[in-house]
C-alpha cells in the first residue's frame, strides 16, 4: 500500500509508456537508466567487456576440449599415446577435463569482477 | 541378501524425513517455501546446487556407460559439469539480477510477453517430466536389484517420500536435505573406490582390456535376462543359467550392445564425429536451461555470489564425475557378467561385493553406495518436482492470494503425471532419456537466455519462434526416439543425438526472427539490461 504515492508521481512525471512497470523498488534503476544517453552507452559498454570476456573464455574451452573428437579422429596415434601406464583420451577426459574448467571459471569470476568494480567507478565518480 | 542395506536406506530416507521437518520450523510464509528467503549461505547453496543435479543418471548410468562403451562416453560426465561453466559465463549473474524465479518469470522481465510465459511453461513442465520420470525408473530398477522387490514398489516409495517431502518442508529444507545428499553421494562413490583400487593393487593389478577380451575373475553364475545368440552360436533363452570358471571369456550376447578390445580403450569406437558433437552440444548447454537448476540461482542474495556459488558447484560436480568413471573400468574386471546380461547400471551397486567378497567390509560398502544412490533419486525428484510445482503454483492455478496450501495442490499435482507414467512406462532407457532432455532444454531455453540476456534486439515473437522450432523439433525427436519404431542409418543419428541441429535452428530462427519483428522490442530495454548487468550496489542513489 505503501507504494501508491510512488506511482501516483511515476506516472505523471515518465508517461504512459512506463504504467506497465511496477512501481517502487524499480524507481531507482529507472532513473539511473533514463538519466542521459551517457548512462546508456556506459551500460553498453559494460555488457559488451562481460560479453566478450565470456566469448573469449568459451572460445579457450572450444580449444581445450571441443577440439579433442576431431583430433582423435585425425590422428588415432595420439589415443595410443600413454602417460603412467594410461591411454591419453581416458587422462584428458576423465581428469584433466574437470580442473580445467575449474580453472577457466575462476579466471571468468575475477575478471567479471573486475569489469564491474570498472563500472561501479566509473559511476561513482571520483566523490565515492 | 546383503543385511545392510535396508538399515541404510532406511537411515536415508529417516535422515531425509527428518531434515524435512526440522526446515518444517522455518517455513512460515510462501515466500520461505519457493525461494527459502532467499537467505542460504553460498558453501550450502552450491552444495545443495551440487547436490540436487547428480542424479541417477550421474551416479549409476555414468559408470554403467564406461563398462558398455569405454573412452567415447566420458563425454557425458564432462559436458554434465561443463555445462555448469557455460551457466558461468553466460547466465548467473544476470539471470540472478533480472529477479526470475523460474524460466517464464525471466520471459515475462525480459520480453512482456504472456505468450512467451505459456510457451515455457510448457516446455518446464516437459523437460520436467521427461527428467522425472527415468529417476523414479531408476529407483524402481535399483529396488529390483538389491532388494529382490517389485520395480513398482521402488518407484512409488520414492516418489512418494519426495511428494511428501517438497509438500511439507518446501524449498528451504530441501536446501538442507540437498546439501546433505551432496556429501552423501560423494562419500558412497569415494570410500568404496578407495578400497577397490587397493584390491586392484593387491591382486596384481590385473589387466582391464587383456588381449584376449574380457573374462570372468572368478567363477561366475550367468542368469540370461533375453532370448539371444552367444558368439560360439549357441542360442539361449531368458531365464537360462550360465556358469563359467575364472579365467574363462565373457561371451558376446547379441542381444547386448558393447565395445571390446581397443574399440572400448581408444575413442572412435562406435560414436561417430556427429553423435559425439550433438552430444557436447547437448550436454555443454542444456544443463542451464534445466528448471530445478535455474531455480536455485534465486536463493543467492546478489549476482556476484551467484557467480561464485556456481563457480564452486563446478567444482564440486567435476570431483564427483572423477569417481564413476573408476567404477566403470574396474567393473570390467570384477563384474564382467554386466556385459552379458546388459544391467550394465547396476555396476556401481554391484562392485564393492563382486570385488572384495561378501564379508562384512564388502557388504558394508555395498550399503553405502546404494545408499547413495538413493540420495541421487530422492534429491533430484525433489529438485525437480519443487521446481515444476513452482511453475504449476504460479502459471496454472494461477491462484490469487497465493497460500502455502496453494503450492502443496500444486506439488501433489506436479508428482501425479510423472509417477503414473513411471509405472507404466519401464522399458525406457534411463540414461539415453535423461541425455534427451538435455537435447530439448539446449534447443529451447538456451538460445532464449543466451539472447535475452546479451543482445538487445530480441523480441517476443523472435523468442518464441526459436523456442517452437527448436524446442518443438528436438521434442519431436525425444518422442520418436522414445515411443516410435527403431530407426536405422544417418536419420536415426539425426534422431536420436538431435542437438547438433536443433539448438543452431533455434539460435538462427530467434535471432531472424527478432530482426523481422524489430518494432516489438521493449521499449524498456536499456532500464532492463541495466537491471541485469549492472551490480546490485548502483540499483539505490548513493
Amino acid at each position: 500500500m505503501g507504494d501508491v504515492p510512488g506511482r501516483v508521481v511515476r506516472t505523471r512525471v515518465v508517461l504512459g509508456e512506463a504504467a506497465g512497470r511496477r512501481p517502487g523498488a524499480d524507481s531507482a534503476r529507472v532513473e539511473l537508466a533514463e538519466q542521459t544517453d551517457i548512462g546508456e552507452a556506459l551500460v553498453k559498454g559494460l555488457v559488451r567487456a562481460q560479453l566478450a570476456l565470456a566469448v573469449r573464455l568459451s572460445l579457450v574451452v572450444v580449444a581445450g576440449l571441443g577440439a579433442l573428437p576431431l583430433l582423435f579422429a585425425v590422428a588415432p596415434v595420439v589415443g595410443r599415446v600413454e602417460v603412467a601406464g594410461v591411454n591419453l583420451p581416458w587422462v584428458l577426459l576423465g581428469f584433466l577435463a574437470f580442473p580445467f574448467l575449474v580453472l577457466v571459471g575462476w579466471a571468468y569470476v575475477r575478471w567479471a569482477e573486475r569489469n564491474e568494480q570498472d563500472f561501479t567507478a566509473v559511476i561513482r565518480g571520483p566523490e565515492a | 541378501m546383503n543385511p545392510y542395506v535396508v538399515p541404510g536406506l532406511v537411515a536415508v530416507v529417516l535422515i531425509t524425513v527428518g531434515i524435512g521437518v526440522y526446515g518444517l520450523r522455518f517455513a512460515r510464509t510462501t515466500s520461505d517455501f519457493l525461494v527459502a528467503s532467499r537467505s542460504v549461505s553460498p558453501a550450502w547453496n552450491a552444495a545443495a546446487i551440487s547436490g540436487e543435479y547428480l542424479s541417477a543418471a550421474s551416479f549409476l548410468g555414468v559408470a554403467g556407460l564406461v563398462l558398455r562403451y569405454g573412452v567415447d562416453v566420458l563425454w557425458y560426465p564432462v559436458g554434465f559439469a561443463a555445462g555448469y561453466l557455460a551457466l558461468l559465463l553466460f547466465v548467473a549473474a544476470p539471470l540472478r539480477r533480472s529477479g526470475a524465479f523460474t524460466l517464464p518469470d525471466f520471459c515475462e522481465v525480459r520480453l512482456r510477453s504472456g505468450f512467451l510465459r505459456r510457451l515455457a511453461t510448457v516446455f518446464v513442465v516437459f523437460i520436467g517430466c521427461l527428467y522425472l520420470v527415468p529417476q523414479l525408473q531408476g529407483a524402481g530398477l535399483t529396488f529390483t536389484t538389491v532388494t529382490g522387490g517389485r520395480y513398482e514398489w521402488g518407484a512409488l516409495l520414492v516418489g512418494l517420500v519426495v511428494t511428501a517431502n517438497v509438500a511439507l518442508g518446501g524449498m528451504r529444507a530441501i536446501t538442507f536435505v540437498q546439501a546433505f545428499q551432496y556429501w552423501l553421494k560423494l562419500t558412497a562413490l569415494a570410500v568404496p573406490v578407495v578400497f577397490l583400487l587397493l584390491h586392484w593393487q593387491a591382486d596384481g593389478r590385473p589387466a582391464v582390456t587383456p588381449p584376449a577380451g574380457p573374462a570372468f575373475s572368478s567363477a561366475t553364475t550367468v542368469v540370461v535376462q533375453q532370448d539371444a545368440v552367444l558368439d560360439d552360436n549357441r542360442t539361449v533363452h531368458k531365464g537360462d543359467e550360465l556358469t563359467f570358471a575364472a579365467g574363462d571369456p565373457v561371451p558376446q550376447v547379441s542381444s547386448v550392445d558393447r565395445n571390446d578390445g581397443l574399440g572400448w580403450l581408444l575413442p572412435g569406437g562406435n560414436a561417430s564425429l556427429f553423435s559425439t558433437y550433438s552430444l557436447i552440444l547437448a550436454t555443454f548447454l542444456g544443463t542451464m536451461g534445466l528448471p530445478h537448476v535455474l531455480v536455485r540461482f534465486y536463493t543467492n542474495p546478489d549476482g556476484a555470489s551467484a557467480r561464485r556459488t556456481t563457480l564452486v558447484v563446478l567444482a564440486m560436480v567435476g570431483a564427483f564425475y572423477l569417481l564413476p568413471t573408476l567404477y566403470g573400468v574396474l567393473g570390467r574386471v570384477y563384474t564382467p557378467q554386466l556385459l552379458m546380461t546388459g544391467q550394465t547400471d547396476a555396476v556401481v551397486l554391484l562392485l564393492p561385493e563382486a570385488a572384495l567378497g561378501s564379508g562384512h567390509l564388502g557388504q558394508l560398502l555395498g550399503a553405502l553406495v546404494t545408499a547413495g544412490a538413493l540420495a541421487a533419486f530422492l534429491s533430484t525428484s525433489s529438485g525437480l518436482l519443487t521446481s515444476v510445482a513452482g511453475v504449476v503454483f504460479t502459471d496454472v492455478l494461477h491462484s490469487t492470494h497465493k497460500t502455502v496450501r496453494d503450492f502443496r495442490l500444486a506439488t501433489v499435482l506436479a508428482a501425479i503425471v510423472p509417477m503414473t507414467l513411471s509405472l507404466y512406462v519401464a522399458n525406457m532407457d534411463v540414461s539415453r532419456v535423461v541425455g534427451l532432455a538435455f537435447a530439448v532444454a539446449a534447443s529451447s531455453f538456451c538460445p532464449l537466455l543466451v539472447l535475452g540476456i546479451w543482445w538487445r534486439g530480441l523480441t517476443d515473437v523472435g523468442a518464441a519462434a526459436g523456442i517452437v522450432a527448436g524446442g518443438g523439433a528436438a521434442m519431436a525427436a525425444v518422442l520418436v526416439t522414445v515411443m516410435g519404431p527403431p530407426l536405422h542409418g544417418w536419420f536415426a543419428q539425426l534422431v536420436e543425438q538431435p542437438a547438433a541441429w536443433t539448438v543452431p535452428l533455434a539460435f538462427v530462427v530467434m535471432v531472424v526472427g527478432s530482426l523481422l519483428t524489430k518494432r516489438r522490442i521493449p521499449a524498456d530495454i536499456g532500464a532492463t539490461m541495466l537491471r541485469l548487468h549492472a551490480p546490485e550496489s548502483l540499483r539505490l542513489p548513493g
